[in-house]
């Protein structure tokens, strides 16, 4: 006869069979049978968060970072609702999460019991899928399939609930299955056929773009490497969605720029006046389509993506290839390689007028700004650390709003896994507790947080985690006392009417650092940036950088809400060009 | 440039709307209808009649049938959404009008008033194989199979006769012929 184990062990035998290293989590009543196994399992590390939320987007660095599953560990009721955001947050990224909570004993579910919530019922729409354990004999079997069900076909969040009698009650373990069958959900559905008429459709193109998305970061790092070549191989200018960065080098001459509402000039008139269009492993997202009925409008638009359902979601394509971007990349440069083995020439050519306009497009300068030399430009302050860190491998993550986008704009990725932002939900407060989960997955590299001195403070109290497990996390906060992105919809859309959007009484970072027990820093003029962002990067600790900023600078490019992509709005720069033709026409 | 007033685009010219019929095979566990009703919901789906039930104890498969409106491009959203539930088998789609699929809802009626009238509603019944589950003198309960615009229109028709009462199912759905939904 087998051996018996408890629920608890179960659990961390499955871990274990998985492969999990690290835990982020928070004890609480209904798992604690689990948290009293922790101290038998040597090869797995707990890492105690300040608030489940945290736990759930330091899992998310982990696994964007690492490109492994993370796991979350939390107790019923709020324990679990707190974790919701995080939830929501990696299905709408991709991000494969296996999160286990808590519940009351079986017998107590329904009854309103303390610490009880639907658990199930409410993660219900922000998880691929989740389970109710009832019976322990299902136990292992429910996680390994939860590994499977995250880490499959289009990666996303599941969780599982265990009843806390569960955790107790006893059965033999039963080891993972061979990766056999995928439950149909994740296969290559795409054929040789596919992908030469998209070869056809490439050779006819005079006017082509790919724009690449986070399904190529998604695919693994082989996947970029495959699209580099694709890239080389076509000649074809590349854009990149907000999540994609990273899989193409961002400061190649081929790259355009990220793409969408703060894209760059040349990428989003690319976009608009393409004759192909090539998406990989991105979604047609509305912050990167602007107005629907005139996106791209010349272009035959082809789809490669692992997820059938984001095919015709939004644009209609006229070519579609579902699959693993890798396998589906791969198979492409095959066949190009072996059919056109002059390409690279025959293309050069014909697409050289493609690019005479593109060079045009990027004369605009569009990421400009004006540079003060009396106060700190955030862009200057992202480009500045940029040259700082750019050889240091870094690994950035962000909150949310105008820092972002200017981290997105002015910060040039080589390497894909580096860049950890949240691009679907917009989760405010989700970079300083990424940062953690990076920093556990990559312990010897430099790994820095973007921050916005409003979304910081959402999850500021996981700074406790970062001293207490000595993760040396920097956190660069462009403080512009507003909140950012609010501020300027405000300025842009509801005159000038900054209803709410000022940060009243914000604390001081310095004294806050040293609260926490790291190193606070500050920096106010331009002229000591540079040697401030240095001494940042040297601690060997983590730090809060207080950058203060300009707080009126908005963020341009910008293509205003209902316009499509040729209709973008440039910095105040071009607003006073248009003047002073204004005004000269007047006087011719 | 500040028209519309908003972060999000304005929604774009309207497609017309087809009716089908979406059967969905799934595992009969718990959960299984919300997670199905939940996607409709969640994303702005409209279902009009709803029926499951188990078809296959020893599989332990249900077959869901759902009556929707949408674009083509909405009905290929459901499918598509449909098919990445985990509990879910296969989904087959129907456009309501198609001729080589059987559709078919049940109703019943309950009639209360004179035998004159009873015996009306029993007759106006009768082309929609009526058939009498329960008879007093004076009440009858007609039980009817039809399509969903028949059904409305007896509810309405029945009403002089004493209708008062009605309850009635979602459509099921069946191909004709020997070829079965793969």
């Amino acid at each position: 006869m087998s051996k018996i184990y408890s629920g608890a062990e179960i659990v961390f035998k499955c871990l274990e069979d998985q492969g999990v290293e690290f835990i982020f989590g928070y004890p609480g009543g209904a798992v604690l049978p689990i948290y009293d196994e922790l101290k038998n399992h040597n090869s797995i590390k707990h890492i105690l968060v300040r608030h489940e939320q945290g736990a759930g987007h330091a899992a998310e660095g982990y696994a964007r970072s690492s490109g492994k599953p993370g796991v979350v560990l939390v107790t019923s009721g709020p324990g679990a609702t707190n974790v919701v955001t995080a939830l929501t947050d990696a299905y709408m990224d991709s991000v494969p999460l296996v999160c286990i909570s808590g519940q009351v004993p079986t017998h107590l579910i329904g009854t309103d019991a303390f610490q009880e919530c639907d658990t199930t019922g409410i993660t219900r729409p922000c998880t691929k899928h989740n389970w109710l354990v009832k019976d322990i004999k299902d136990l292992s079997k429910t996680l390994h399939e939860a590994f499977k069900v995250a880490t499959t076909g289009r990666p996303g969040p599941v969780l599982v609930d265990i009843p806390k009698d569960i955790q107790f009650a006893k059965t033999s373990y039963s080891k993972p299955k061979d990766k056999k069958k995928l439950n149909g959900k994740s296969l290559n559905y795409f054929s040789q056929k596919n992908i030469e008429e998209l070869i056809d459709l490439m050779n006819k193109s005079k006017k082509p773009i790919i724009y690449s998305g986070g399904g190529v970061i998604n695919s693994g790092p082989e996947a970029s490497e495959v699209l580099r070549e694709l890239v080389e191989l076509t000649g074809f200018p590349i854009t990149s969605t907000l999540q994609g960065l990273g899989a193409y080098p961002g400061d190649d001459n081929q790259f355009l720029g990220m793409l969408g509402m703060h894209g760059t000039y040349e990428a989003n008139n690319a976009m608009h006046d393409c004759d192909l269009l090539i998406n990989i492993g991105a979604r047609f997202d509305d912050r990167i389509t602007g107005k629907i009925d005139e996106f791209s409008p010349k272009s035959k638009k082809v789809h490669i993506d692992i997820d059938p359902s984001s095919i015709n979601k939004i644009i209609k394509v006229d070519l579609a290839l579902v699959g693993d971007v890798k396998d589906v990349l791969k198979g492409i440069n095959k066949t190009l390689k072996k059919k056109n083995i002059n390409l690279k020439k025959s293309n050069k050519q014909k697409i050289a007028k493609w690019w005479e306009q593109i060079q045009k497009w990027r004369t605009k300068n569009s990421l400009d700004f004006k540079n003060s030399d009396v106060t700190i430009k955030p862009q200057h302050a992202v480009q500045r650390l940029y040259e700082i860190t750019k050889d240091k491998d870094t690994f950035i993550t962000t909150e949310v709003g105008q820092h972002q986008m200017w981290a997105a704009q002015h910060y040039k990725f080589n390497k894909p896994n580096r860049w950890m932002t949240s691009g679907g939900l917009g989760t405010m407060g989700y970079g300083l507790p990424a940062a953690v989960g990076v920093q556990i997955a990559h312990p010897k590299k430099l790994v820095i947080d973007i921050a916005g001195e409003a979304s910081v403070l959402m999850t500021m109290q996981e700074m406790s985690t970062a001293v207490q497990y000595n993760l040396p996390i920097k956190i660069f906060i462009l403080n512009n006392q507003y909140m950012g992105m609010v501020r300027q919809w405000q300025e842009l859309l509801h005159e000038k009417n900054y209803s709410e959007s000022y940060s009243e009484a914000l604390p001081d970072f310095i004294k806050m650092a040293e609260a926490y027990g790291c190193k606070g820093i500050k920096a106010d003029k331009p002229d000591e940036l540079d040697e401030k962002i240095k001494e940042m990067v040297e601690f060997d600790g983590p730090v809060i950088f207080d950058c203060r900023v300009d707080p009126n600078e908005n963020c341009f490019p910008m293509i205003p809400s209902g316009k499509p992509h040729n209709q973008m709005i440039l910095g105040p720069s071009e607003k006073k060009e248009n003047k002073i033709t204004g005004k000269g026409k007047a006087l011719v | 440039m500040t028209n519309p007033k908003s972060a999000y685009s304005v929604s774009s010219k309207k497609q017309k709307s087809d009716t089908h019929i979406i059967v969905v095979w799934v595992d009969n566990e718990t959960g299984v209808l919300a997670r199905v009703v939940g996607l409709f919901s969640g994303r702005g789906y409209n279902i009009e009649s709803l029926a499951v039930a188990e078809i296959d104890a020893k599989r332990n498969i249900s077959r869901i049938t759902i009556v929707t409106t949408g674009t083509p491009q909405v009905i290929d959203q459901i499918k598509l959404q449909l098919k990445k539930l985990v509990p879910v088998h296969k989904v087959a789609d129907f456009k309501r009008n198609d001729k080589s699929v059987l559709f078919k809802e049940m109703a019943l009626f309950k009639v209360v008033g004179n035998s004159n009238n009873i015996k009306k509603a029993i007759n106006a019944c009768k082309k929609y194989n009526a058939v009498i589950l329960d008879k007093t003198k004076k009440s009858n309960v007609i039980q009817i199979t039809a399509l969903r615009r028949e059904i409305d229109i007896m509810a309405k028709n029945l009403k002089k006769f004493g209708l008062v009462s009605v309850s009635r199912t979602g459509a099921v759905a069946m191909t004709r012929g020997d070829k079965v939904f793969n």
